[in-house]
């Protein structure tokens, strides 16, 4: 990167600068080269860092005020509703921030998807926001356990005993896990604090994502590589941070929408039963933003074939740099990877939709079908694309036409903005 | 801009599928205005405080509401009883207290600061005295029905003769919006069970609209508050958006790109 010679001004700025750079750091994240002409898609990366410090935030203030034990949990998420000074808004935020969250990370992930940012020189960054992406799950699983209802409470059971399917060791762990013979106080409590670990974990990782993501620079719609700086790149301040801020401002009122006039439209009647190891609920189903994957491992006849299935339609994406065999990034010049692109996002609603319904019937066939074809895209229909697609020519840069084509950012943009 | 707009009804799109694929169990519920739905929302007064009157002749009975206090009845947003009134149903109620300096536990009068007094010692208690079912506790009822108020104003509504036929156990009531039908509590309400002190009538459907509205208020004491402050900050956030967007387009007005 070019800004690493930077010199602060004031004598004391390059005294403390030579000790510690944080003023080049700093010089780096508001100069940082960005293309000009990333889209919309693009401002969910702020998105989600905002998601993560409203979480933590909002988070580390409901810790103050409840208490992790089965006998007092319910009471004191009723406590913090009722008594605490604007607990309801603090606790609304938290519940209601853990779906928008997923919702801004799966628009994230979808991006990737669509022009091709996982591909060469970007593997790690996909990778470590794969992690990031288990690790969300993780967390969004425990603290949905926290409050005590009764789907916090059966939910637990039955993801835990996921765990009993693995041969041999399978009811060790199960046991382990749970710090006894069954979801209990032991439970609760190592949730709690792995709950309140995680965050952290992931902030973590998050400047590593964003640190890997400085070394190439962002992808962008037409997926070619740029100089940068050059005409085509605009500093990051102002012009990207005034841009992501106004998405974000669309995006806190939908948020607000939620918290204010239906935050408990997203969770479970259940869960305001408090938990009851006696009654089993009716159903019991997961947040949303896990129903997909809740619906592969019931497509699945065989306990164990199906934690299998579930986690490797999660890890496969892990691999997915490689399972693509195209050298175009970005779906604008894949005519029928663009095709096949839809067909997955409206597989994975699919998914997500008989996620939530009883298995059985039409639903179950529904979810089988659907599976299949989830890992028939990643491990057939992608690799072989690779090779059999003709892929449209690509411009050389962002702002000059292809050399002796006619095919340029106007007529790229066109293709685009049809695709939407 | 268009494109943007594509995204924004996108993401309110993808909520609304969200919130259908819960909805999917729909029945029938009675309808009726509940004063506290819509942006502006707040609860009916006059509506909470007779419906406290219900709760309090009727479900209290067998229902607990071990989350609320007697200063609840008097704070804003809710029943605003006149604190001497909320002092004095307070005062109505005997609560066990202690042990004291003997070590003896003993009973006083209520107190604003006192958890409202519950019908059965615990759990158990309450099982035995109504057939092994338990009359569940009635502080966060109504989020933690699916079909929320509208639900519970149906159900005291909805005893009927059952359909010829099924056959009922013993002690075991017909209720057409109960899930499975099958329902312990006998029809709690019937009309002029209780005599409001307004005036007005209290047919089934009265008292139910009445209860129901006390039991929402009760599972979510901040609606108003809420309700308010959301309004606020919607605005708020619309007007500086509107301020960051023309704001947006003045600095990207200095590079040939569009936004």
């Amino acid at each position: 990167m070019s800004d690493h010679d930077y010199r602060p001004k004031s004598k004391v700025g390059q005294w403390f600068n030579d000790r510690l750079p944080l003023l080049t750091l700093a010089n780096h994240l508001t100069d940082y080269p960005t293309p000009k002409n990333l889209n919309y898609w693009w401002t969910f990366g702020g998105i989600l860092t905002f998601c993560l410090i409203t979480q933590i935030v909002t988070g580390l203030t409901l810790a103050m005020h409840y208490i992790a034990h089965a006998d007092m949990a319910f009471e004191s998420v009723e406590h913090i509703m009722r008594d605490v000074n604007y607990g309801w808004l603090i606790r609304y935020i938290h519940a209601n921030g853990a779906s928008m969250f997923f919702l801004a990370v799966y628009i994230h992930i979808f991006r990737s998807l669509f022009y091709g940012s996982y591909k060469s020189p970007r593997e790690i960054i996909w990778i470590l926001g794969i992690i990031i992406y288990l690790l969300m799950m993780a967390a969004a699983f425990m603290g949905y356990v926290l409050p005590w209802g009764q789907m916090s409470f059966w939910g637990a059971t039955v993801i835990t005993n996921l765990f009993s399917a693995i041969p041999l060791v399978g009811e060790g762990i199960v046991t382990w896990l749970w710090g006894g013979y069954s979801v209990d106080n032991p439970t609760l409590t190592r949730f709690f604090t792995l709950h309140y670990l995680i965050p952290f974990l992931i902030l973590g990782l998050v400047v590593l994502h964003i640190w890997a993501l400085h070394v190439p620079g962002n992808n962008n719609p037409v997926g070619i590589d740029i100089k940068k700086p050059s005409k085509d790149t605009v500093p990051f301040h102002p012009y990207i941070v005034i841009k992501d801020g106004f998405a974000l401002l669309m995006f806190m009122i939908v948020f607000a929408f939620f918290v204010f006039y239906s935050p408990n439209i997203l969770g479970h009647a259940d869960n305001y039963i408090e938990a009851n190891p006696m009654v089993t609920p009716a159903h019991i189903v997961p947040e949303w933003y896990l129903l997909p994957f809740y619906a592969i491992l019931r497509s699945v006849p065989d306990k164990l074939l199906g934690v299998v299935a579930m986690l490797s339609a999660i890890l496969i994406l892990a691999v997915l740099p490689w399972l693509d065999t195209s050298k175009i990034r970005s779906a604008v010049f894949r005519p029928l990877y663009k095709q096949f692109y839809w067909i997955l996002v409206a597989d994975v609603l699919i998914l997500g939709y008989v996620g939530a319904m009883p298995a059985e019937g039409l639903y179950l066939l529904i979810a089988r079908v659907a599976t299949a074809y989830y890992f028939l895209h990643f491990l057939v229909i992608l690799p072989v694309l690779g090779f059999k697609e003709k892929t449209l020519p690509v411009p050389l840069s962002i702002t000059e036409p292809v050399l002796g084509g006619s095919l340029n950012l106007a007529t790229a943009r066109q293709k685009e903005s049809k695709i939407e | 801009m268009k494109k943007l707009l594509k995204i924004f009804s996108a993401l309110l799109l993808i909520c609304s599928l969200n919130t259908l694929s819960f909805a999917a169990e729909k029945v029938d519920y009675l309808k009726t205005d509940w004063s506290f739905k819509g942006l502006f929302g707040k609860f009916d007064r006059a509506a909470l405080q007779r419906g406290y009157q219900v709760y309090t002749e009727v479900c209290a009975s067998c229902h607990s509401m071990k989350y609320l206090s007697y200063r609840n009845l008097a704070e804003k947003g809710g029943p605003e009883f006149p604190e001497d009134q909320a002092k004095a149903i307070a005062a109505s109620f005997e609560v066990t207290d202690g042990p004291n300096s003997d070590g003896e536990m003993f009973t006083r009068p209520g107190k604003l600061s006192d958890k409202f007094v519950m019908p059965y010692e615990n759990v158990k208690a309450a099982q035995a005295a109504n057939g092994g079912a338990y009359p569940p506790d009635m502080s966060v009822l109504v989020k933690a029905r699916g079909g929320g108020v509208d639900y519970i104003y149906s159900l005291l509504q909805g005893y009927e003769e059952a359909p010829s036929g099924m056959t009922l156990d013993d002690g075991v009531h017909y209720n057409k919006y109960m899930y499975g039908n099958k329902i312990r509590m006998s029809a709690p309400l019937s009309d002029g069970l209780v005599e409001y002190g307004d005036g007005t009538t209290a047919t089934v459907e009265q008292m139910s609209k009445d209860v129901t509205t006390f039991l929402m208020w009760a599972a979510e004491p901040h609606l108003e508050a809420r309700h308010q402050m959301g309004f606020k900050a919607i605005i708020y956030l619309i007007i500086l958006t509107i301020l960051v967007y023309f704001s947006m387009k003045k600095i990207w007005s200095r590079v040939e790109s569009e936004v």
